[in-house]
């Protein structure tokens, strides 16, 4: 400490020696050894209605990929995993697997120990991307084009699965590459060696998705030209925006936002070139704040603190992400509210005050105590905002500045379609993503099918299949039957 | 403490676990090994006849069926009887006996079946100094082809006249080894008997081809592309085995005739379970073969503390304890009535006991109740097969409980404290009328 006196700021990048690095990054979970994968798999109970079934957002028939693992065929286990969850390989990383699947285990009920579905999941997937083919085929093209608006977890599912039906999509997506916060968000550590790209070149493997980088709605292109050219749109745009603490100065270098430095962190090829402070603040209690304090703490800084506003109970990383930060050295500081930002004579910032806060009657409220703590970075990481204004402009209905949707993704503008963290209700998960852009990729091909002469209109089609679902569209289950060997 | 000591046909050891007449058998080295470690008593590996000895393959002997934590779980093997010659197994044997007089030694042997071969290696077997000796009608592979083996165990004709050779050339005790191989293990030890043996020993291995590559379409093990039958043996083979020495254990015939006790035996309650079907000692392979011969030590602690739970001194004290309980399926209660409880609260809710009588038995077990998730028995369903309690992952968490009294919610019956079997019962066209 010292810098907020002085106000020199200790922002240095190589505080690790090089060789460092890829050992600090490495693989949070080692995947498991084909023996370790025999042996988990037999954990399994095969239970019947298994409840890490229905615990997955993307229904994949976790018992069955399970004991297909334990029958020596990962690849038929791959497929049953793909086959709800064209993303399997990344959700095996990053899903928070402890509060969906493996919490619903049955041994965790009974031993506190679930069987590793996330590592198993990992196994199987990662077998079939480094020894197989893409494991499922177009179905005869339907001459019908989708505009699909961002490539993240939420626009690559709902493309891979309208591709499949024979539609051809095209992905525009405003940053310089594909992926989403899989490519540009997530912590190094859940997805080394590039895989966000490699399970994008899987994807891609279907045919028929054209992606267009760069292309950001609102900016290069409008949904009202989507709207025109394209039969039908899916929105996976997410939350472009960062929440501001509304402070003086927080514009000024020395107060970042955690998911730019995170985006820089994870497109760099050489982490030495980084910089990190040596005193760390982290502003927020989600996801974002654990990846970013943890990463910093990776890179060298020597404090970092985690400041939330709340208790434990109320941050919305979960308890693992939690133990994972405290394990990394991080600090977690709760019932701290920023009050304002220290600065130093260059105008940088270089410490932060904070109010100490308790509930009262249910109200968070400050005591009138505060504590300065000094930093040479302060991270924002207190949440992302949707693009209300465009998706507003357009007319779309939203919900606290998310969009509105129906149990099939449909917005409020017949032709549009969206999933991911940009509708409402989510869970902020890529996982919910997938399911979200595979269950509006089905509702798109339902459309279509129905009406497979008509670009403009379908809409009313749309409509008409809520009342009475149309014969041809009884075949299009939410189960793809496009496996191939 | 408990007493182990093992007295079988007046050949005493220590403890009644004896390694079987295998691989672990074959040599001085490994014979004084099994009783540094402990072991009762060994058989000898079969010894073949004077002159030139039997060869082996060179590729692999044997092949397993293992547990997806590579535990083995059963055991094939293509390995013929010693390939050492006559002279130096003799010499070994001699020399061993010598330095370990109380334990038993006991030789394996297996000549062609002519009165000539039995008369010419019986005395030089008996200059050993050896307590007694086995022959090996078991073997199921290669000899077999010669003649030998389990092709003189499917003959109980073969099996009386040769015991009757070496009961007339020897004086020492002559234990024959029983193959599984046959449709009825009662008629080969009846022939035994017959014959004059002092005991039967069973089982050996069964035949059996552990799985095929699916490369090679070869069957494993593989010798240059080409498997054969071998024999199986390991803890998947108990069950066999204990039936057969139960069988044989309850025969009018052959009842009171001493059985070695031999198949799967892993742990100290497997033996136990033998020796409670009539077994007065126990021979072990595989678990020897798997992991070393220190496992006779968890065998003796595990024999001894559950005989002191139990008030057991001896062997002989628990010895067959098992045999009067076991029956002809025409034998049992009818009147019997069982019904599956699950216990709330061991229950993981994994759904296997539902899933399994719902697809495969009587529909007698809820999967939800009032829309929870509850599995339950309907007692009106429940026929009592026990399949729930063998698929259910939690010990004890689901029990067959007994009706005493009351009415059968499945049959709408009351329930008769009688015992009441087949034999009487009014749909067997065949039954006994109850005399007036």
């Amino acid at each position: 400490m010292g810098s907020m006196d002085s106000g020199i700021r200790d922002v240095r990048a190589g505080r690790l020696a090089s060789s460092e690095y890829s050992e600090v990054f490495s693989d949070l979970h080692p995947p498991l050894s084909r023996h370790e994968a025999f042996v988990e798999s037999d954990r399994c109970y095969f239970c019947y209605d298994a409840p890490c079934m229905n615990a997955c957002p993307t229904g994949i028939d976790i018992p069955l990929f399970i004991r297909e693992i334990a029958a020596g065929n990962p690849t038929g286990s791959a497929k049953t995993i793909l086959s709800e969850n064209i993303l399997g390989g990344m959700c095996a990383r990053v899903c928070p697997t402890e509060t969906l699947c493996e919490q619903a285990c049955v041994r965790e009920v009974a031993e506190g120990k679930p069987v590793k579905i996330g590592l198993l999941q990992r196994y199987a997937t990662d077998y079939l991307m480094e020894n197989g083919q893409h494991p499922f085929t177009r179905a005869a093209p339907t001459g019908k084009s989708v505009a699909v608006v961002g490539a993240g977890p939420a626009g690559l599912s709902a493309a891979h699965r309208l591709a499949m039906h024979g539609h051809d999509v095209t992905i525009f997506e405003a940053r310089p590459k594909a992926g989403g916060l899989n490519e540009y968000g997530i912590a190094a550590y859940k997805s080394v060696d590039d895989f966000a790209q490699k399970e994008l070149d899987f994807i891609l493997e279907i045919g028929g998705i054209t992606i267009q980088n760069d292309k950001a709605l609102g900016r290069d292109i409008s949904l009202d030209a989507l709207r025109a050219g394209f039969d039908a749109v899916f929105l996976g745009v997410g939350l472009p925006g960062v929440n501001e603490l509304g402070l003086d100065g927080e514009d000024a270098a020395g107060c970042i936002d955690a998911v730019d430095y995170i985006s820089v962190l994870r497109q760099s090829n050489d982490l030495s070139e980084i910089a990190v402070g040596r005193d760390v603040v982290v502003i927020g209690g989600g996801m974002t704040a654990i990846d970013v304090a943890v990463q910093t703490k990776l890179l060298g800084a020597e404090n970092v603190i985690i400041a939330y506003r709340r208790g434990p109970e109320s941050m919305n990383a979960s308890e693992f992400e939690q133990e994972l930060a405290l394990k990394n050295g991080v600090i977690i500081r709760h019932w701290l509210q920023p009050r304002a930002l220290t600065r130093n004579e260059r105008g940088e910032v270089c410490g932060i005050t904070l109010d100490y806060t308790t509930m009262n009657d249910g109200r968070l409220e400050t005591t009138g105590e505060s504590v300065t703590l000094a930093s040479d970075q302060i991270f924002k990481a207190i949440g992302q905002m949707p693009a209300e204004k465009i998706l507003a402009e357009a007319g779309m209905a939203l919900s606290r500045g998310r969009i509105s949707v129906d149990e099939e993704r449909r917005t409020s503008i017949p032709g549009i379609w969206a999933g991911g963290d940009c509708i409402a209700g989510g869970q902020d998960l890529t996982v919910a993503g997938v399911q979200d852009g595979k269950l509006a990729a089905e509702s798109i091909h339902r459309a279509l099918s129905m009406q497979p002469e008509k670009v403009s209109g379908f809409a009313e089609a749309v409509i008409a299949s809520n009342s009475e679902p149309a014969t041809t569209s009884a075949q299009h289950t939410a189960n793809p039957g496009h496996i191939s060997g | 403490m408990a007493d182990l000591s093992s007295n079988f046909l007046g050949i005493k050891s220590p403890n009644p676990f004896w390694l079987a007449s295998a691989p672990p058998t074959d040599k001085a080295y490994n014979v004084e090994r099994a009783f540094k470690a402990g072991w009762g008593g060994v058989v000898w590996k079969t010894l073949g006849e004077e002159g030139p000895p039997v060869v082996n393959v060179n590729g692999p002997r044997y092949g397993a069926i293992h547990g997806p934590d590579r535990r083995l779980l059963g055991l094939n093997n293509i390995e013929l009887i010693t390939d050492r010659p006559l002279e130096v197994n003799l010499r070994e044997m001699t020399e061993v006996k010598k330095k370990w007089p109380d334990r038993a030694l006991i030789a394996s042997i297996m000549v062609p079946c002519e009165e000539e071969a039995w008369k010419a290696i019986l005395p030089r077997v008996e200059e050993t100094g050896c307590d007694g000796i086995e022959l090996n009608f078991g073997c199921p592979h290669g000899m077999s082809e010669r003649g030998m083996g389990a092709a003189v165990g499917q003959v109980p004709e073969y099996i009386e006249m040769v015991v009757r050779w070496c009961k007339q050339y020897t004086r020492m005790p002559v234990i024959t080894k029983l193959t599984p191989n046959i449709t009825d293990v009662r008629k080969p030890a009846r022939a035994a008997k017959s014959g004059g043996t002092d005991a039967v020993s069973l089982i050996n291995t069964i035949n059996s081809i552990v799985s095929v590559d699916l490369d090679t379409f070869a069957p494993n093990p593989s010798i240059d592309g080409r498997g054969s039958h071998g024999g199986y043996c390991g803890p998947a083979v108990k069950p066999i085995a204990l039936n057969m020495v139960a069988e044989i254990a309850r025969d009018a015939e052959t009842r009171g005739l001493p059985i070695s006790g031999i198949g799967g035996i892993t742990t100290w309650r497997d033996a136990a379970e033998f020796i409670a079907l009539g077994c007065g000692n126990v021979q072990v392979c595989t678990a020897a073969m798997t992991y070393g011969f220190k496992v006779v030590q968890e065998m003796i602690s595990g024999l001894s503390d559950w005989m002191d739970s139990r008030g057991f001194r001896s062997i002989e004290d628990f010895r067959g304890m098992a045999v009067p309980n076991v029956t002809d399926w025409q034998y049992l209660n009818l009147n019997y009535i069982t019904k599956a409880q699950i216990d709330q609260d061991l229950c993981i809710k994994c759904g296997r006991c539902h899933i399994a009588c719902e697809d495969t038995s009587h529909q007698a077990i809820t999967s939800m109740v009032d829309g929870v998730r509850h599995f339950e028995v309907i007692d009106e369903e429940c026929v009592g097969c026990n399949l729930c309690v063998n698929v259910c992952p939690v010990e004890n968490c689901i029990d067959m409980v007994p009706m005493l009294s009351g009415v059968d919610p499945r049959t709408k019956t009351p329930v008769q404290p009688d015992y009441a079997n087949w034999t009487t019962h009014p749909n067997n066209p065949m039954a006994k009328v109850a005399a007036e």
